[in-house]
């Protein structure tokens, strides 16, 4: 027991380095999200055959992309995207690159959940925006989303902390991170508890992650 | 004045062509409270709802206030629906804005500047007898209040027609009738033309001065609620089961 925490003291630095690591991937992972997911899950919602704005052509090949990319393994994609990553943040290892194919990974699928959000908000509720006069813009950002955002926090929420053990995977390739730390040393180096530090941050993480989420969503929820 | 002329709605299931509504002409003048009642599904909401063009017609014109609502451009038709106030039977209030906010809406998507939609708003919830409610969500209004609010909110922006879906059929028999003497006092101290969509016979006798029957996508019977002389099954049905349901009352389908 003693050896367990005076291994935290020691491995300190490299336990704070992985942790960053992670914290670094996973919020520039969460960024794609919002910035990428939540309009390509608006457009998914708008533009289907049935929706406010239907684009059925558009809608189709929206879906398809998104489905794709959902159907990859994720490490596959970690490998394809390598040249790529090369491209956009300059190098093919490292949180950064393990970033690109993370929000590759994360857009299809929060745009998903998105969607199905903007689709659980009452019909009758976007009927009476376009009774009032109201505009695409002021019907999709006031009525919409605004109606469903207590949801969106909570799918969110499972976004991240989902995406903090995904983080864990790309550190199979080398990306760094608290995942890749409790492989190199952890398993294959025998250092168990090394391994078992990492696993305990990562749960702060997902537990920290979580409550806020609830927290927030708890107080913005007026129903 | 509300003009329809010619006006029907219908779309493809499959193979199939669903008539909602079938070529129908209506003229509701101005100041006039007017039903359209019928079953669910006989397309009185479809009628209803091609007034403020939430439904586009197959084909046929609507007239508003003398402007016509079909082959008006997307900005056009914006504005001539926040002239055209609208009620529904789930009150449909946002449930993230307060009372007043809620009102406010109407007006802000209009582009109203937010001190004069906010002088507007109050207005409008204190002619609806609301105004000590006017931070509450609506979570915490009971649903007469909630409508109460669905009907400022249409209010606000100072329409002289109101379209009523169902408004009272959410409600129990005491606040639905507080509601309808709103509304009757809407139609009298600002003229307000109303169209109210019902199945509900009494709702239509306390209100309307002209009501329509329609039956599968079709009007059936036109009447004057002040001399009523119902023509049709349904239309005679629907006054038959005014004076209360008994062992006797005939239902259409089985005459």
């Amino acid at each position: 027991m003693e050896n367990f925490f005076k291994v935290f003291i020691e491995s300190g630095p490299d336990l704070w380095k992985a942790t960053l690591d992670t914290l670094i991937m996973v919020s520039a992972t969460l960024v794609s999200a919002c910035v990428v997911g939540t309009p390509l899950g608006v457009f998914l919602f708008t533009s289907a055959p049935d929706g406010l704005y239907p684009k059925p052509i558009l809608n189709r090949v929206a879906g398809y992309i998104v489905n794709v990319l959902r159907s990859f393994p994720f490490i596959i994609l970690l490998v394809i995207l390598i040249p790529f990553s090369r491209l956009v943040v300059g190098t093919s290892i490292g949180p950064k690159a393990a970033a690109v194919a993370l929000s590759f990974a994360v857009i299809p699928f929060f745009a998903r959940l998105v969607e199905q959000n903007l689709r659980d908000v009452p019909r009758g509720i976007i009927d009476m925006a376009r009774a009032c006069g109201a505009s695409k813009r002021d019907t999709i950002l006031k009525v919409l989303i605004a109606e469903a955002l207590p949801a969106l926090v909570g799918s969110f929420t499972v976004t991240a902390t989902g995406f903090i053990a995904y983080s864990a995977v790309a550190g199979a390739v080398g990306a760094g991170g608290l995942g890749d730390l409790a492989i190199r040393y952890g398993y294959y180096r025998f250092e168990t508890n090394i391994m078992i530090w990492c696993v305990i941050i990562m749960f702060v993480l997902v537990q920290g992650t979580q409550m806020a989420g609830a927290w927030l969503a708890r107080r913005i929820d007026k129903r | 004045m509300i003009e329809l002329s010619q006006v029907f709605k219908s779309y493809q299931v499959g193979s199939k062509t669903i008539h909602a509504l079938r070529p129908t002409d209506l003229t509701i003048s101005s100041g006039q409270v007017f039903g359209l009642l019928g079953f669910s599904g006989a397309g009185k909401s479809t009628l209803l709802r091609l007034i403020n063009r939430l439904e586009d017609p197959t084909g046929g014109k609507v007239r508003v206030n003398g402007e016509s609502l079909t082959g008006m451009t997307d900005l056009q038709l914006r504005q001539a629906r926040s002239r055209i106030g609208m009620i529904f039977q789930q009150f449909n209030l946002l449930s993230h804005r307060t009372a007043l906010h809620n009102v406010e809406f109407s007006l802000e998507v209009a582009g109203m500047s937010a001190g004069q939609r906010r002088a507007k708003a109050r207005e409008a919830l204190s002619a609806v007898g609301l105004s000590d409610r006017e931070d509450s969500y609506p979570a915490q209004l009971s649903g007469g209040q909630r409508q109460r609010v669905a009907v400022a909110r249409a209010l606000a922006t100072s329409p002289n027609v109101l379209l009523c879906d169902e408004a009272t059929s959410a409600l129990d028999p005491h606040t639905a009738l507080s509601l309808l003497r709103l509304l009757q006092q809407l139609n009298r101290e600002r003229g307000m033309t109303i169209v109210l969509v019902t199945h509900d016979i009494k709702v239509a006798s306390y209100l309307c001065q002209h009501c329509v029957v329609l039956e599968q996508g079709q009007v059936v019977d036109r009447i004057d609620m002040s001399r009523p002389n119902p023509q049709s099954l349904l239309g005679k049905f629907f006054f038959e089961t005014a004076k209360g349901w008994t062992d006797q009352t005939v239902l259409p389908q089985e005459a």
